[in-house]
């Protein structure tokens, strides 16, 4: 064959070795092998870039740098700042208009206050846990014959609200035990809210693993248990 | 249950956070390393892995899955270096020459003290490839990087790019063409 390939022959076969007849034109001519092999010593040097490596958590680090950064996360921080104002503006105001008249009585009131905050938040999460609880033992109990997920994805919707919200209160408290805890079960109830109706009898089985492997119920239930026992005592 | 890209992004599309996590911890190697490869610079290759997720995040409406998420990814990324580049070029016209050295890429990854034997073998090569890619325009930088760091095809590199296929594959060409004659010191007479 007295005909040579072009250079551009020659790279698109460096690249994905398709092009028709190159290979055995190689064998048969010296020319374009020697520029075949000059263009890949070339190639395959450069290859030799180094690039910084990356921890396995690389992931969830740029996950924490993005995420104050999303439409989304900025509009419920400035909800939940609100919200985690108000309540103290409100005691401000409280103690402002009784602070003149009575030391002692104001100390008492915000006293009273506090507590009864705390009380309020650890029933919420006592009666959120319950309502989970309920219903991952519904999960783990069913067969693809006896579960209709429609009823569970909606109840997990609804879940999730109150899980974020508590998740951030915990956070924001320095819980850190309740806030992973929450941050567990955020993420099966997230799995829930997007499974079909309808739900393959792998997937639920890979569901009811997780939950069970995690120990999640277990968890759930006695972090349940130990808050209602706090609330009482409050 | 193993979040497929195309099931992570339709439920982050509507709003569903958990699955656009699930898509920031499972590409941000690759896209680091693609940005890197891009800017030749690591503290840029970070500001440019934040700004392709949130422009994905922002222009999730808009991926209809006919495409793979990562190739999706990449264009976001690509579209981001170039934009770099681009105000790279105008920073340093305004610049004096002495802020090229602090963006050497050199500087900034290998050793305080390289072997011997890394010095010989690698780095008169590195030392004429880095130089030879800045000197590339955008779109055969970028086009060479992703055919030849990223593995991708000519069509992934003209979707990526935004023009048709033979315009990407004479980029390729000529990013080659370049870096052959930038890299002939390394390779003596015979190149």
């Amino acid at each position: 064959m007295s005909l040579h390939f072009t250079e551009e022959q020659l790279l698109d076969a460096y690249y994905d070795d398709s092009v028709p007849g190159l290979r055995a034109h190689l064998t048969t001519c010296s020319e374009c092998q020697s520029s075949f092999d000059r263009l890949r010593d070339v190639l395959d040097s450069a290859r030799d870039y180094p690039v910084p490596q990356r921890g396995p958590g690389y992931g969830g680090e740029v996950w924490t740098r993005v995420l104050p950064h999303l439409p989304l996360a900025k509009s419920r921080n400035r909800w939940l700042r609100w919200w985690m104002l108000a309540p103290a503006l409100a005691t401000l105001v409280l103690i402002a208009f009784i602070g003149g008249m009575f030391t002692q009585r104001q100390r008492q009131l915000a006293a009273i206050s506090t507590t009864a905050r705390e009380r309020v938040l650890l029933i919420a999460m006592s009666e959120h846990l319950d309502r989970s609880q309920i219903m991952l033992t519904e999960l783990i109990n069913a067969t693809p014959s006896t579960i209709d997920l429609a009823d569970q994805r909606s109840r997990a919707r609804e879940l999730l609200n109150e899980n974020r919200l508590l998740r951030q209160t915990a956070v924001r408290a320095g819980d850190r035990q309740d806030a992973m805890l929450l941050d567990e079960l955020e993420r099966v109830l997230l799995d829930v809210a997007n499974s079909p109706s309808n739900i393959a009898p792998d997937d639920l089985q890979a569901l009811q693993n997780r939950i069970e492997s995690e120990g999640l119920l277990f968890k759930v239930r006695i972090t349940s248990t130990d808050i209602r026992q706090k609330g009482q005592k409050l | 249950m193993e979040w497929t890209d195309s099931a992570a992004a339709e439920a982050a599309r509507n709003g569903n956070q958990h699955a656009f996590r699930v898509l920031v911890e499972r590409h941000s190697h690759s896209v680091f390393r693609l940005a890197f490869r891009m800017t030749g610079n690591e503290q840029d290759a970070e500001d440019l892995v934040q700004e392709t997720f949130l422009r994905a995040f922002k222009q999730l409406q808009r991926f209809d899955g006919r495409a793979a998420f990562g190739t999706w990814l990449y264009r976001i990324c690509a579209n981001c270096s170039l934009d770099w580049i681009r105000a790279r070029k105008s920073r340093r016209e305004q610049q004096t020459s002495s802020d090229d050295e602090s963006l050497n890429w050199l500087d900034r990854v290998a050793t305080p003290e390289p072997s011997p034997e890394r010095l010989t073998e690698s780095g008169q090569i590195a030392e004429l490839l880095e130089p030879a890619l800045k000197r590339l325009s955008e779109m055969e930088r970028t086009a060479f990087v992703l055919r030849h760091y990223e593995g991708c095809d000519i069509e992934e590199i003209a979707r990526a790019l935004g023009v048709q296929t033979n315009a990407a594959k004479h980029s390729v060409f000529r990013a080659v063409q370049k870096l052959r004659r930038a890299m002939k010191p390394a390779w003596g007479v015979a190149q």
